[in-house]
């Protein structure tokens, strides 16, 4: 067989007590896309900071091209030709497409020059940039264009792409791949870390298995199927059908009628929406990014200021209440508990440096006596959520930003489930989190159905929306383009409805 | 007429030279990502340098020849701040303090010096009265364009001003920094040397700061030293760096007007001690409406960089 272009033997890291990567070897070949698949915090993307530089292993080896190599910095990868897109775009902000691709490269700064080599890169792959755009000013996937460039512009025939499908849409993705196999069938050696097992099955020519912190193994992707990969990554058996029962006597709980939302900008980011959920029925809601999910459940929430329409929220005795115009914590006093998993979800949902403890107490620190909070209640929250969810932390008193981002998400999920709500609203509650995890999240998600509770699920995988839910509401620009049932469509329907209002063509 | 204009014109930019050099200092170590609030400190020990290499040589020299009046001075200075600004990056950025705290202790602790230098200097060598190089002073003032009265720093402070603006966003060095001050961690993926980059722009930003403070103790006030003399210049320089939103050509103007502004309550005859100190505080409120108005703009170009003013570690998870 021929020599890898990457080879790791017995590479171990660890951070503080906890270790990360344990032994772990594994090679990479040019011509090939590897998958590399493991469970959240199974040191998937530690391992591969190691290769790009960004890290240093604390013993074992790496070799590129049957050469041992020595890599203590980015600078050092970038002279062995790897280049790494991360998870987390590399990008400055006020800076242009050009600016950041010629970032830290030893010349003379010659923008002239950069563009055309930019656009001779662009030509040979397939790509769309602007030099001259600001990254502010870019979607989500023409960052990640940008970032595939950088590292093409600086030759590099080894890349390593950090979940790069977690924030695209199905179309973009697809354009992603197209790129991926021109990159592979040029000689590349190509590494991507995704949770998403079509993925892996589409693009992928082999798989490597990382399973708390160790190399489980290595298979030919054709020779697998999705059932033995997760059970390699899980260590038992999983069953990867979503339940979905059926509905038990569902009543209107929430009704929205002509509900629009203008932005500071002034840009109608509702128009005109209205719905009916039902208690004990998850209701998805499907729309590329952008069209207006978050709006509506930040209004529901009453994070949003609405410009007009009413939402209600039905009691058990069929007496209406109106929840605009009023405040967060008044809705919450009224008894119409609304839990919401903010889509950034260590932005809005969690304070990085406070410990899992206190993260609980944000939602129930006013239930102490007199001026004194109470700490017990929370303490035992937050041991529960660890234990039942799985949560890989030395201790409830850890800050949450030394968690994994997959970790993260279930102290998050789990607190906002705990609350005992009546209206559950979740936006991308399984971003990032891997499989088990993501049953994990479907099951409780599930729990709160048959406690007749009405679920919102925002949802970008199309698949996980059809198979969980009951119904789905589709958006399109800010309008409801259709209500489906999910036990009779498909995804074509759904993604019709997403791209053109009523998913009708011209 | 026109001489009342050209006389406050030259006020306002004597005044606003030492303010120059404290912005652009400020602004090349904001730059980088590091809020310096040891900007005031550094400026009097880059003054007190001054004034003792100085000293040391009138006192140690029969005749003191004109270019070593002006070189040793000067070469004390960018020791003596210099100095300043390695302590605030060894403990910002090696040992990653709070930039904060860290700046405003060395302000308080760069005063300190300057004072006790000021009124003890004499002392050490038997002398007595108050701190008076008026030889090394002259040489300072002389009028480097005859008939403009500003000495060479005056110049040099517009010249660095320019070189940093070109050195920002023309060469790729400047790019670099700049992107080591927005996003540390991009900068390093990107196989920038942070900790370099974070060295460099602290240490020639308090370099620059301190000429500021040499300014006015050599120049403006002819060589001699007041306790407190040289008074909240150094905040008013960060102040500006605020108002010309990180453009050092900006900062040019913007450090003249506030020069007219600190001034303009002398040069207004007959007016009350409460009407002084109101005017005194113009360039205050000004920033406060700069800052007002760019917050409401929102413009991205505008704003701090991203990273001023937090501490970057690498494998920080």
């Amino acid at each position: 067989m021929a020599v890898p272009a990457i080879e790791l033997k017995e590479i171990t890291k660890t951070f503080g007590s906890v270790i990360a990567n344990d032994k772990v070897s594994l090679s990479v070949y040019r011509g090939e896309i590897l998958a590399l698949l493991g469970e959240n915090g199974s040191g998937k993307t530690t391992l591969m900071n190691m290769i790009s530089g960004i890290y240093h292993q604390d013993s074992g080896k790496i070799f590129i091209d049957g050469e041992e190599a020595v890599i203590n910095s980015p600078k050092d990868a970038f002279n062995y030709k790897i280049g790494m897109i991360h998870q987390h775009f590399k990008l400055v902000d006020v800076f242009t497409a050009a600016e950041n691709i010629v970032l830290g490269i030893r010349k003379t700064l010659d923008l002239a020059g950069t563009k055309r080599k930019i656009q001779e890169i662009c030509r040979k792959y397939g790509f769309e940039v602007n030099p001259d755009q600001k990254v502010y000013d870019m979607t989500v996937s023409q960052k990640q264009t940008v970032e595939i460039v950088k590292v093409l512009y600086r030759g590099a025939d080894i890349l390593i792409l950090d979940e790069p499908t977690a924030v695209l849409t199905p179309q973009e993705t697809d354009r992603l791949f197209a790129v991926l196999r021109n990159m592979r069938n040029d000689g590349k050696a190509i590494v991507i870390i995704t949770h998403k097992m079509h993925e892996v099955e589409e693009l992928s020519d082999r798989v490597a298995v990382l399973r708390k912190g160790q190399f489980i193994g290595s298979l030919k992707t054709s020779e697998t199927n999705a059932q033995e990969m997760t059970n390699m990554m899980v260590g038992h058996q999983v069953s990867l059908n979503i339940e979905r029962p059926d509905p038990v006597d569902p009543k209107p709980r929430l009704v929205v009628e002509n509900l629009s939302v203008v932005d500071v900008d002034g840009i109608k980011k509702l128009d005109n929406v209205s719905f009916t959920a039902n208690s004990g029925e998850i209701l998805g809601i499907a729309g590329i990014s952008g069209c207006g999910q978050k709006e509506l459940l930040e209004s529901i929430a009453g994070l949003q200021p609405v410009e007009s329409g009413n939402i209600y929220f039905i009691e058990d005795d069929g007496s209406k209440e109106q929840l605009i115009g009023l405040e967060p914590l008044k809705i919450k006093e009224m008894g119409v508990a609304l839990s919401f998993v903010p889509e950034d979800r260590l932005g809005m949902g969690l304070v990085a440096n406070m410990d899992l403890v206190d993260n609980m107490m944000l939602r129930s620190y006013t239930n102490g006596k007199g001026m004194f909070t109470d700490r017990k209640s929370p303490t035992k929250l937050a041991k529960h959520v660890v234990d039942f969810l799985e949560v890989i932390t030395p201790d409830v008193f850890t800050p949450v930003r030394k968690l994994s981002g997959g970790n993260v998400q279930k102290v998050l999920v789990g607190r906002e489930i705990s609350n005992a709500p009546t209206v559950l609203m979740t936006a991308y509650a399984t971003r990032g989190l891997d499989i088990n995890s993501s049953y994990t999240i479907y099951e409780m998600i599930n729990m709160q159905k048959e406690r007749q509770v009405a679920v919102l699920y925002v949802g970008e995988d199309l698949d996980v929306l059809l198979e969980l839910c009951d119904k789905v509401l589709v958006l399109c620009g800010g309008k409801v383009s259709g209500m489906v049932d999910c036990r009779n469509t498909d995804k074509h329907t759904v993604g019709a409805l997403m791209t053109r209002l009523g998913g009708v063509k011209g | 007429m026109f001489g009342t204009i050209a006389y406050l014109l030259g006020s306002s930019i004597r005044q606003g030279i030492p303010l120059l050099f404290g912005a652009t200092g400020e602004i090349l170590t904001e730059k980088g990502g590091h809020l310096n609030l040891g900007i005031p400190g550094i400026m009097y020990v880059g003054g007190i340098s001054g004034i003792i290499g100085g000293y040391l040589y009138e006192h140690f020299c029969a005749n003191p020849n004109p270019a070593l009046c002006i070189l040793i001075p000067l070469l004390a200075t960018i020791i003596g701040s210099g100095l300043m600004a390695l302590i605030f990056s060894f403990l910002t950025v090696t040992l990653r303090a709070n930039q904060n705290v860290t700046g405003l202790t060395l302000t308080t602790f760069g005063i300190g010096i300057g004072n006790f230098f000021g009124a003890s200097l004499l002392s050490f060598f038997g002398d007595s009265g108050s701190i008076s190089l008026l030889t090394i002073g002259k040489w300072y003032k002389a009028a480097l364009i005859p008939g403009l009265d500003f000495g060479f720093l005056a110049y040099l402070a517009v010249i660095i001003a320019i070189a940093v603006s070109f050195y920002l966003n023309r060469t790729r060095a400047g790019l670099n920094m700049r992107a080591v001050g927005e996003n540390p961690a991009t900068a390093d993926a990107a196989g920038i040397n942070v900790t370099k980059y974070q060295y460099l722009s602290t240490i020639i930003g308090g370099i620059i700061a301190g000429l500021g403070g040499l300014y006015w103790v050599m120049d403006y006030t002819g060589g001699t030293w007041t306790n407190n003399g040289f008074g909240d210049r150094g905040w008013l320089a960060i102040a500006i760096v605020i108002f010309a939103l990180w453009k050092p050509v900006l900062g040019i103007f913007c450090s003249f007007l506030f020069g007219g502004l600190y001034i303009c309550c002398i040069l207004i005859p007959g007016l009350s001690s409460a009407a002084k100190e109101l005017i005194t505080m113009a360039p205050y409120v000004v920033t406060i409406l700069v800052l007002i108005i760019t917050s409401i703009k929102n413009k991205r170009e505008n704003q701090p960089p991203a990273h001023l003013g937090l501490n970057y570690f690498r494998e920080d998870r």
